[in-house]
């Protein structure tokens, strides 16, 4: 598959391009570049390091909302195995924007739900770009209630711009379904883990992400607000999506400094896009560890560590 | 009209009377005078439209006479982030603790409704549109949590733009942090009555405000998650004309009723009654 190369990527396909034909030519005309093509080897190397290792806010958003990054169903089926879709929230509909079911990870069994995104536009309608409707949530809290009854540890995948504005989405109250789940994923008596894999688009993420362990991958963000919709509101102008970003400190680094996060699982250099199988080993690794820590604690002290952990969440003066 | 011929707390000097002595009333545009508004706690006596309360005439108003002892009154905002936007964060939350003269967007503490105590808090729409921050979902989470451990009741009345993006996903987690010692408190078999009041939106309304055991709203208070001018430029849908008001959600199975500010006190003792735990 071709890539689309992002904005800041340029120099790096750039030196590509100017590397296979250096190789092309060198095969044409039978010379020995070999000197040249290691120099350039080099040198596309220290690009790419200097580039990918130096990422800017706005470029980790751009990364994370890569349409060739992996979505949820491909963990699913590849950092997990036997996955058995469960459909519906027994209430209104089926919200195909969050699959979620049965899955094994390493051979431990969990309960599984995230956000679906499409990568062209009819997926893309059937998943509504990952904006889920309240059935989302309400089925994400049925499978919880589910995790919970069987004793199966539960996992969410988060990937959504945020929970889906629309007329619907209110007549049935978006809001109440997020604060359901807020309120018990807190009480929830099985190990949680939730791990933003792409977008953490505010209410519409913290609804399935209130977890014993709260990881992020490396270029994934996580945000109370869009960087566009802050710069519109703050800078009174989309186009300074790049500042917002930044001052909002949504990236994983900035939110493992803050305490608010509890690990960042590695991507492969230049995103999770550029080697989908790195990633979804990744993940594996860094879900398994986490169920394998959660999974001896006894549940009242699971609980009693999960409020704490939540509970401290605050900066602010003045206290006697 | 006991309420008003003592002031139950000696907090603050002359807020009540701004600029001018008149205003004007935002639905029908008769001119008020600002003492007819506050003794008809700023509800039209025209139209009945029911206006912004600052959080101290809420208390003032709900709460039975010098019953109301305020906690956390001290808790201030910080800029952790040192957000660097086209204003800075501590500039805007000290222009706003001059211009209204609280620390941030909710006031706390014990009192009492028909002599039945309760842990209560109250945002001020006039504080950075009530967004919620640190301070507030400390705040609230702290009134919540010192019910639980009094057994008493929470009354939580909202007001919010939603979350206070200048403290980026801090802000967010208070939606959880909030919402957890409600999970604690409901555990204790304790009541929560949440009262939504004009506007409650975003991420306020997205986590404590829509889980009471009772939900009540003020006529025409605008509730909802997603602004309506994101609704459409999203949907491209027509939006009912009542779309996210106290009524729609009604209509629709959110509220448990809707009550008039003047019944406000009244209702919250009936159902108190029913509701608080026998001593
Ligand atoms: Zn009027």
């Amino acid at each position: 598959m071709k890539l689309q190369p992002l904005e800041f990527e340029k120099p790096i396909v750039e030196l590509e391009e100017k590397l296979a034909d250096l190789k092309k030519h060198s095969r044409a005309n039978d010379i020995n570049f070999d000197t040249e093509v290691r120099r350039m080897e080099g040198k596309l190397e220290d690009t790419k390091r200097a580039i990918y290792e130096n990422l800017t806010a706005w470029q980790r958003v751009q990364i994370a909302r890569h349409n060739a990054r992996p979505f949820a169903l491909d963990y699913l089926q590849l950092s997990f195995t036997n996955f058995l879709e469960l459909h519906g929230d027994r209430l209104f509909a089926e919200d195909r924007a969050m699959p979620g079911g049965f899955a094994t990870i390493s051979g431990r069994k969990c309960v599984v739900i995230g956000h679906q995104k499409g990568r062209e536009l009819k997926e893309n309608l059937k998943r509504n770009f990952g904006c889920a409707n309240p059935e989302g949530y309400r089925k994400a809290l049925r499978l919880m209630r589910l995790a919970e009854k069987f004793g199966l540890p539960f996992v969410s995948l988060i990937d959504t711009p945020g929970a889906y504005p629309g007329l619907g989405s209110e007549e049935r109250h978006i809001s109440e379904a997020i604060a359901v789940n807020l309120r018990e994923m807190m009480v929830l008596r099985t190990p949680t883990v939730a791990v933003v894999i792409g977008e953490g688009g505010s209410g519409g993420a913290l609804g399935i992400a209130v977890a014993d362990r709260v990881l992020m991958l490396e270029n994934a963000y996580y945000s109370v607000i869009s960087p566009e919709g802050c710069a519109a509101i703050l800078w009174k102008h989309r186009k300074h999506a790049p500042e917002a970003a930044a001052a909002l400190k949504l990236t994983a680094r900035d939110l493992f400094e803050m305490g608010l996060i509890d690990g960042i699982i590695p991507e492969p250099l230049g995103g999770a896009h550029q080697n989908h199988a790195a990633a979804i080993a990744n993940l594996k690794t860094a879900v398994s560890r986490a169920l394998d820590e959660l999974t001896p604690i006894p549940h009242d002290e699971l609980l009693a560590r999960r409020y704490e952990k939540f509970r401290r969440f605050g900066e602010f003066a003045g206290d006697a | 009209m006991g309420i008003f011929s003592k002031p139950s707390f000696n907090s603050d000097k002359k807020r009540e009377f701004p600029e001018g002595l008149w205003q004007k009333c935002p639905s029908c545009a008769e001119m008020i005078h600002n003492l007819d508004l506050v003794q008809n706690f700023r509800v039209c006596p025209k139209c009945d439209h029911h206006m912004t309360q600052t959080a101290h005439e809420r208390l003032e108003m709900l709460l039975d006479v010098g019953s109301f002892e305020e906690h956390d009154a001290n808790l201030v905002s910080v800029d952790t982030l040192k957000f660097t936007g086209m204003a800075s964060y501590t500039d805007r939350l000290k222009s706003y603790q001059k211009k209204t003269g609280l620390k941030d967007a909710v006031i706390s503490g014990l009192g009492a409704i028909d002599g039945q105590r309760v842990s209560i808090a109250v945002m001020d729409f006039n504080f950075i549109a009530a967004t919620m921050g640190s301070v507030v979902g400390e705040k609230l989470t702290r009134a919540v949590e010192r019910a639980t451990r009094e057994r008493l009741p929470v009354i939580i009345v909202s007001a919010s733009g939603g979350a206070r993006m200048y403290e980026g996903v801090l802000s967010l987690l208070q939606m959880a942090k909030t919402c957890g010692a409600l999970a604690l408190h409901a555990q204790a078999r304790l009541p929560y009555i949440s009262v939504l009041t004009h506007p409650t939106t975003g991420g306020v309304s997205a986590s404590f405000a829509t889980v009471g055991d009772i939900i009540m709203a003020e006529p025409k208070a605008m509730i909802g998650f997603a602004g309506p001018r994101v609704i459409k430029e999203t949907t491209h849908q027509d939006l009912p004309p009542d779309f996210q008001t106290a009524e729609f959600l009604e209509d629709h199975g959110l509220v448990d009723m809707i009550v008039h500010r003047k019944k406000m006190r009244e209702t919250l003792g009936e159902l108190l009654g029913y509701l608080a735990p026998a001593k």
